[in-house]
């Protein structure tokens, strides 16, 4: 019996498993800067969010990815509220997506998050810069933008594993 | 009649923006909307917005603590590994430059002493200070903002642009703050902008972050007169700090036209700093 109520729980919190990630993301910010390497950032609460949001929608609630972005800007130092913006942006999108597929192919939903992040971050940064004279290196969104953008294809392929693991392979 | 893909698209936006989606408590539409309003009302300072603002940074922050701790602990290891195999050949350098500096210690003891005195003679302005020790609870700089997070705030005595110091190096100034914690803008940010004097031919600039591990030198007449390994000080003019505060060296072996300084403090590397506020004191 107990051993059934632990695997129980065990298996609650596995469910929860990409909304803990996203609290992570936010409030840990994974920078890797310590490896020096030059013009290496990506976004993963993008990913995160857009993948979920896709092929799981009840796995992240929208009030617990508003308040993950409200956490995100306090920490990166951004104006309160524009990566709230912006996550909410990516669910809509993802959200369009998932009700004009007929049959999902794993192409589609990767250039369409290129698309989403372009019109994101570009949103993101035009709030940023013109409402709160925030100034920024244009070259580095874009690299950021293009790691994240490559970086989807490997998490998508991961976050499948875990989802199939977890939920079952039909339960979409 | 059959719908139009115009129509398709309407009613595929509607349903991803506007209605509830099962098993979601609050509709994207509702939180957009809010979000644009604090957005709006933080732009312009509304009251209940800011406190919450604070209250949300305090937990944000100490709860960032917290999670970092994992990822620190890989990050302390790494640096620690790459330090050791670095240990030898950076002991020769350093025993030499001991040497160096043991020499210009004497010189600067002489000057600094002698400086006292004239400054009583001419009736010149000096500073007092008020110093707080704090220690940095994050330091996760993003690729578009340089900043760190400190552990004293309005509690401590803390105030609005008291100057940061790393040492004696002068690493940044406090731009948000808190009750009991304060965000300090870096040198290399690309929005921080401070008045400095290029020693030894005392030429005013303005020191601007690049948003890299460096900054650079804008708004100077005199550029040829600068020179490599040149050193840059506050100087005091605005009244923000007070002058002579170290803070790099000219840096013109890069191969950009900038005129680029190297911070004498690591930026990456703050573990604790100093914040120190500076008034004129009365000879």
């Amino acid at each position: 019996m107990t051993k059934l109520s632990k695997l129980n729980i065990f298996k609650q919190f596995l469910e929860k498993g990409p909304i803990i990630l996203l609290f992570i993301a936010t409030l840990n910010e994974f920078d890797f800067n310590y490896l020096e390497l030059k013009y290496f950032s990506f976004n993963f609460p993008f990913i995160l969010i857009y993948y979920w949001s896709l092929k799981r929608p009840g796995s992240l609630g929208y009030g617990l990815i508003f308040l993950s972005g409200l956490f995100n800007d306090a920490v990166v130092g951004l104006p309160i509220g524009v990566s709230s913006l912006s996550y909410l942006f990516i669910c809509g999108f993802s959200s369009y997506l998932r009700n004009i597929t007929l049959r999902p192919s794993k192409i589609n939903d990767w250039f369409f998050f290129g698309f989403t992040i372009l019109v994101v971050n570009s949103l993101m940064f035009a709030i940023s810069n013109v409402f709160f004279n925030v100034q920024i290196i244009y070259s580095d969104v874009l690299v950021n933008i293009l790691f994240t953008f490559l970086f989807y294809i490997i998490f998508s392929s991961l976050f499948e594993y875990y989802k199939n693991f977890v939920f079952g392979a039909s339960n979409v | 009649m059959q719908p139009s893909s115009r129509d398709d698209f309407i009613i595929a936006i509607r349903s991803a923006f506007l209605k509830k989606e099962n098993k979601q408590k609050y509709s994207l539409s509702a939180l957009i909307l809010l979000t644009l309003a604090i957005l709006i009302l933080g732009k312009y300072d509304f009251k209940i917005i800011n406190y919450s603002k604070i209250s949300l940074k305090e937990i944000a922050y100490r709860s960032t603590f917290v999670f970092s701790t994992p990822e620190n602990l890989i990050k302390k290891s790494f640096i620690a590994t790459k330090n050791h195999f670095l240990v030898y050949e950076e002991n020769k350098i350093l025993k030499e430059k001991v040497k160096d500096l043991e020499t210009i210690n004497y010189n600067s003891e002489f000057i600094l002493a002698e400086n006292e005195r004239l400054k009583d003679t001419l009736n010149e302005l000096n500073f007092s200070s008020n110093e707080i020790l704090a220690k940095v609870i994050v330091d996760k700089q993003s690729p578009f903002l340089k900043s760190i997070i400190v552990n004293k705030g309005s509690k401590h005595g803390a105030e609005l642009g008291m100057a940061v110091l790393d040492k004696e190096y002068l690493v940044g100034k406090i731009v948000e703050l808190n009750f009991t914690t304060s965000r300090v803008l870096l040198l290399s940010d690309l929005n921080s902008k401070i008045p400095v004097d290029i020693l030894p031919n005392s030429i005013q600039s303005i020191l601007s972050g690049t948003g890299k591990e460096n900054g650079k030198i804008q708004y100077v007449k005199e550029e040829a007169l600068i020179e490599n390994e040149n050193k840059v000080f506050t100087s005091g003019a605005g009244g923000i700090f007070k002058p002579g505060i170290p803070i790099g060296e000219i840096d013109k072996k890069q191969s950009n036209l900038d005129i680029n300084v190297s911070f004498f403090s690591d930026f990456s590397q703050l573990r604790f700093v100093k914040l120190r506020s500076f008034s004129p004191e009365e000879n």
